[in-house]
């Protein structure tokens, strides 16, 4: 994994995302590990995001990299014209390796294929966010203590939300059984069930978190993006579809537990979040050790 | 009109593309920029083919096609045979195939993708052949013949 770009969940093997995950789990053990001294990161968020990019800061800070960069376009040179690709460029001088966050697609690959120094996706608009789906597995594993043969179901917006079709490519290795709960209008696309039949996987489909709730180890829940619609309408339509409440819990089996990329709006009543099932913060917290080992790996610290 | 008169007359060194499909020919005439191109042209139709039934030509005196523009027909309609002659003799003759990559000469269609924004060459893998499906290497999504558009 030495100096290699994380673009995509594609862009590891199933083996060295494993190995990220055992990584993380030392990290987890030990936190603070003065190991990147010297080192510097850079964070350019061209699209603001609180959980990813201090989770990276902090990951970085805890490993003793200092850290550089932008949490707004605005307040980049972007705002004056410059292209990603000089933008890019000239951080490659001043950094070891690149963490960005973009709103247009593609942005982290042609960053990549411009930038001297390795470069991890921290999203590219609605198409790949990889390291959500790195810390998804790092939680999934900690909380079931194995990723295979699962049954995980994945609720709210399965058509635009990235996190959803990544994780569903990830756990294609595994042996999943999908349960997909979402409305009409945002069903899973065929691209990505597409990827299950080639792996002879099961999957259903069904309209209400009730139908599926009590047969499945992880329950996946997603905000509906409001910055995904075009029209505002379609998303007055389905924006509260489903929200999960206590009353729902009573019959889960008894190691279930809800996951959530956060942020919420309304689909996990507060009253959700004191009980057992409820995983999403300890989720967030798992983000911090996994960007660790992930920034460990690709500047081959460990 | 005897029988060995041709409708589109012979040219002397150049390139013909036949067996056009006749609702393809004014796509290709557009992709390949033909209305740009100083050199003779003769074009036809909706003539009769016995394979296609009715079917279009073009004949272009002294041009010889490149890569990318072959490809751009390719994209259009496989259909097509392209022939190379010399001296009024046909001394090539090849079905176009569609290539499984494509750079430089579509657009993506996806609007937020980072090609339509940057100065940067558009590349694409062909994962379906019959349909037209190019998928962008950078934004991944799925660009359609409904929604290709040359650059």
């Amino acid at each position: 994994m030495k100096n290699k770009s994380l673009i995509s969940i594609t862009d590891f093997s199933k083996k060295e995302y494993l190995e990220i995950l055992d990584l993380a789990e030392e990290f987890e053990k030990q936190p603070v590990q003065n190991i990147a001294n010297g080192k510097v990161v850079a964070t350019l968020f061209f699209e603001p995001s609180t959980r990813t990019r201090l989770s990276f800061e902090s990951a970085a800070n805890r490993m003793g990299a200092k850290v550089i960069g932008f949490s707004d376009a605005s307040s980049s040179s972007t705002s004056k014209g410059e292209s990603l690709v000089d933008t890019i460029k000239t951080v490659s001088c001043y950094a070891d390796i690149i963490v960005m966050r973009h709103p247009l697609e593609g942005a982290a690959r042609l960053a990549s294929e411009v930038a001297s120094v390795p470069i991890i996706n921290a999203g590219d608009g609605a198409n790949q966010h990889p390291t959500q789906c790195m810390l998804d597995l790092y939680s999934i594993r900690k909380t079931q203590n194995t990723l295979d043969n699962l049954n995980i179901a994945l609720v709210g917006d399965l058509k635009y939300g990235r996190t959803v079709h990544s994780l569903v490519e990830a756990m294609c290795n595994f042996n999943t059984v999908f349960h997909l709960i979402s409305p009409e209008s945002l069903k899973l696309p065929s691209s990505v069930k597409m990827r299950i039949n080639e792996k002879k996987l099961k999957y259903y489909q069904y309209r209400e978190i009730q139908d599926a709730i009590d047969k499945v180890d992880i329950l996946y829940m997603t905000r509906v993006q409001r910055e995904r619609f075009l029209d505002i309408q379609d998303y007055e339509k389905v924006k509260n579809t489903y929200i999960l409440d206590y009353s729902m819990l009573a019959k889960t089996k008894p190691q279930m537990k809800i996951l959530h990329p956060l942020p919420r709006v309304n689909e996990i009543n507060t009253n959700v979040d004191n009980t057992p099932q409820a995983y999403y913060f300890q989720q967030a917290q798992n983000g911090v050790y996994v960007r660790q080992a992930l920034i460990a790996a690709i500047l081959a610290l460990k | 009109m005897s029988k060995k008169e041709l409708v589109v007359s012979a040219i002397k060194n150049g390139t013909v593309i036949d067996h056009i499909p006749a609702d393809k020919l004014f796509q290709i005439v557009r992709a390949l920029d033909l209305k740009d191109c100083s050199n003779q042209i003769l074009m036809g139709n909706n003539l009769t083919s016995r394979k296609l039934g009715i079917k279009g030509i073009i004949k272009c005196q002294d041009k010889f096609f490149e890569k990318e523009e072959i490809n751009k027909i390719a994209l259009i309609t496989s259909y097509v045979t392209l022939i190379t002659i010399r001296n009024y003799d046909v001394v090539k003759k090849i079905k176009i195939e569609i290539p499984d990559a494509i750079e430089g000469m579509v657009k993506c269609y996806n609007p937020n993708c980072i090609t339509n924004h940057e100065t940067v060459l558009q590349k694409f893998k062909v994962i379906d052949k019959k349909d037209i499906k190019l998928q962008c290497l950078y934004c991944q999504k799925i660009t359609k013949i409904e929604t290709l558009t040359f650059l």
